[in-house]
């Protein structure tokens, strides 16, 4: 099917100008798309940046970020969803890195299953999620057919609910975490470098903090952006476990304010390129995508 | 953390057995805990009903309920047109910045772009949309004072389906360019040099070798497209308040207070959701490795 092409001669009667357009000449089509491309990128951008700059009549100013970031609660909900970020990060990382060490080194055959498993939230979007969550553990936990409790709601306590988000976004950046990872020791060579180690007289918490984790850091530190621009803007969790995030934040200030939201839309667009943009750098091209759509 | 918990004192070619299976504990733990028993809390719940009793009514009822119904047609429409209108454009914009001859440049610009845009989504995408697309939005404005053309004068707005689908469009298209960049790249010289050696036209190198080896890629990534669609929420949630009934948002409903006055119903619609992506997710797999037989 692939290569019939080869056994159809056909003849060649293409228009002198259609050559030069479509051959080696300008590549008119191409960049029509490119620039309409371009176009949907960026008018949505520079609509909310010069929206967001309007806040005094008749003056372009800074005025909505300076209201934006002068509210506490900007400042508290922020804060917040940066320290829920940084604590998924790392018990994400001390989750994947562990597991995917170890399925290279001694576990191969647990490799399939647990791919399978990193790739499930993908399956599972964040809403369905969540209302999985909230009806396991807005009850107490028992041991399966009898009365023997195993962990009380952690819905109604403010740890609990502060453990379930983190759970809930470890689970949402598992199949990223997991993947840069798990590439990231393919290409090092992991067992090799664990043999090496070992016939020097390392221990296998040496091998872990020295030998591993350095080699595997540009695939952490992809994996912990790519979590990091996940949690600060999610709202879906937040909202349902009823936690005062950065999400739910922006979105109630939506409903009451004009410039202050297009400020921050525009701030969370720059952190999410900062983000990026260091994926870029350090993975040298090798861009990933995420979603909390 | 775990492997220092067994202390084996060589690295040895795959070890089965018990000890080994310790390694991943932490892992699988965490994985029932807050992956898998959520998943099978809903999917035993759908099949009870308010007493607890098994059923199969749920499911049933899940072809019937008008209001699920809707919400899942409004659903798998919206993530149809913007898999497939997402799907193409990216396509077409891959192509011109990989073998459409334009700068190398701009092929990592966009990539980059890419990369930003398939992960600015939620709320603050619905707001970037508010001030481009709505009532005294910046383009809305620019039509209307250059072209004296008021899109809200005709059927158009910013909260409805092809709002909504604009909106989402704009995480659509960047995951297409993502994914198609790489299996664009992987068409060889080779191909296109035998075939015009043979005579074959640029349209029939195009329909008979370059399009039959990618087509597997296009149909795998826009149904992963549809699935990215699917799943949305908090876009569609910021830019309509609810008003557009989709899947995910009536789900929230049901959360918030249980609307359909039957909770194992709401069981049910979330694992006809799990069900439908799983599907998309499967489809996708399955045609990306149709696809590695040719591109690697």
């Amino acid at each position: 099917m692939t290569t019939q092409a080869s056994s159809a001669p056909a003849p060649r009667e293409r228009s002198r100008a259609a050559r030069i357009l479509t051959r080696r000449g300008f590549p008119l089509w191409s960049w029509l798309w490119f620039i309409l491309g371009a176009l949907y990128f960026i008018l949505p951008l520079y609509a909310t940046l010069d929206f967001s700059l309007r806040m005094e009549r008749d003056t372009i100013g800074l005025k909505a970020y300076s209201a934006a970031f002068a509210d506490p609660v900007f400042a508290r909900t922020f804060g917040y969803s940066v320290l829920l970020a940084v604590v998924t990060i790392l018990v994400s990382i001390l989750l994947v890195v562990p597991t995917a060490y170890w399925i290279r080194l001694r576990l191969p055959e647990a490799r399939r299953i647990v791919e399978f498993i990193t790739l499930l939230p993908f399956v599972i979007p964040a809403i369905i999620l969540v209302f999985g969550m909230i009806r396991i553990y807005s009850s107490p936990v028992n041991l399966p057919f009898t009365d023997i409790r195993l962990l009380a709601p952690l819905t109604t306590s403010k740890l609990g609910t502060n453990a379930l988000i983190v759970a809930g976004y470890i689970v949402l950046g598992l199949p990223y975490m997991y993947r840069s990872v798990d590439t990231g020791m393919r290409t090092v060579d992991v067992r090799t470098l664990t043999e090496a180690a070992q016939s020097l007289g390392a221990n296998w918490a040496t091998i872990m903090v020295r030998v591993v984790l350095p080699n595997v850091r540009t695939a952490l530190l992809s994996g912990a952006l790519l979590t990091f621009a996940i949690v600060v803007g999610e709202v879906v969790l937040a909202s349902y476990l009823g936690l005062p995030t950065f999400g739910p934040y922006l979105f109630l200030l939506g409903q009451h304010r004009a410039y202050e939201p297009a400020a921050l839309t525009f701030t969370t667009f720059l952190l999410t390129w900062a983000a990026m943009g260091i994926i870029q750098l350090v993975t040298g091209g090798q861009g990933q995508v995420a979603g909390a759509h | 953390m775990a492997p220092s918990a067994v202390a084996a004192p060589r690295v040895k070619r795959p070890a089965s057995g018990l000890r080994a299976w310790l390694g991943v504990v932490p892992f699988f733990l965490f994985a029932i805990l807050f992956l898998i028993l959520p998943s099978v809390k809903l999917f035993v719940g759908s099949f009870a009903d308010n007493e607890g009793n098994f059923t199969f009514k749920n499911l049933l009822q899940l072809f019937t309920e008008p209001s699920i119904l809707n919400a899942y047609w409004l659903s798998i429409r919206i993530s149809a047109v913007t898999a497939i209108g997402g799907g193409i454009f990216g396509f077409l914009l891959a192509y011109s910045v990989t073998i459409g001859g334009l700068p190398k440049a701009l092929r990592s610009m966009l990539i980059t772009f890419s990369g930003v845009a398939s992960n600015f989504a939620g709320v603050p995408l619905a707001f970037a949309f508010v001030a481009t697309l709505g009532r005294t939005g910046f383009v809305t404005a620019l039509l209307k004072n250059v072209f004296h053309f008021s899109i809200y004068d005709t059927a158009f707005s910013l909260y409805s389906f092809v709002g909504l689908s604009l909106t989402y469009m704009y995480f659509q298209f960047p995951l297409m360019v993502l994914i198609m960049a790489p299996a664009l790249d992987g068409l060889k010289r080779e191909w296109r040099e035998a075939a015009e050696n043979l005579g074959a036209s640029r349209m029939q190198y195009w329909l008979r070798v370059a399009l039959p080896v990618l087509l597997p890629s296009i149909l795998g990534s826009m149904i992963l497209l549809f699935g990215n669609a699917f799943g949305a929420y908090a876009t569609a949630y910021a830019l309509t308040g609810g008003a557009l009934p989709i899947v995910t948002i009536q789900i929230g409903a049901q959360i918030r207070g249980d609307v359909l006055h039957n909770v194992g119903l709401g069981y049910a619609m979330a694992m006809g959701m799990v069900f439908i992506m799983a599907v998309s997710l499967g489809g996708y797999s399955w045609l990306q490795g149709r696809t590695e037989r040719w591109l690697r």
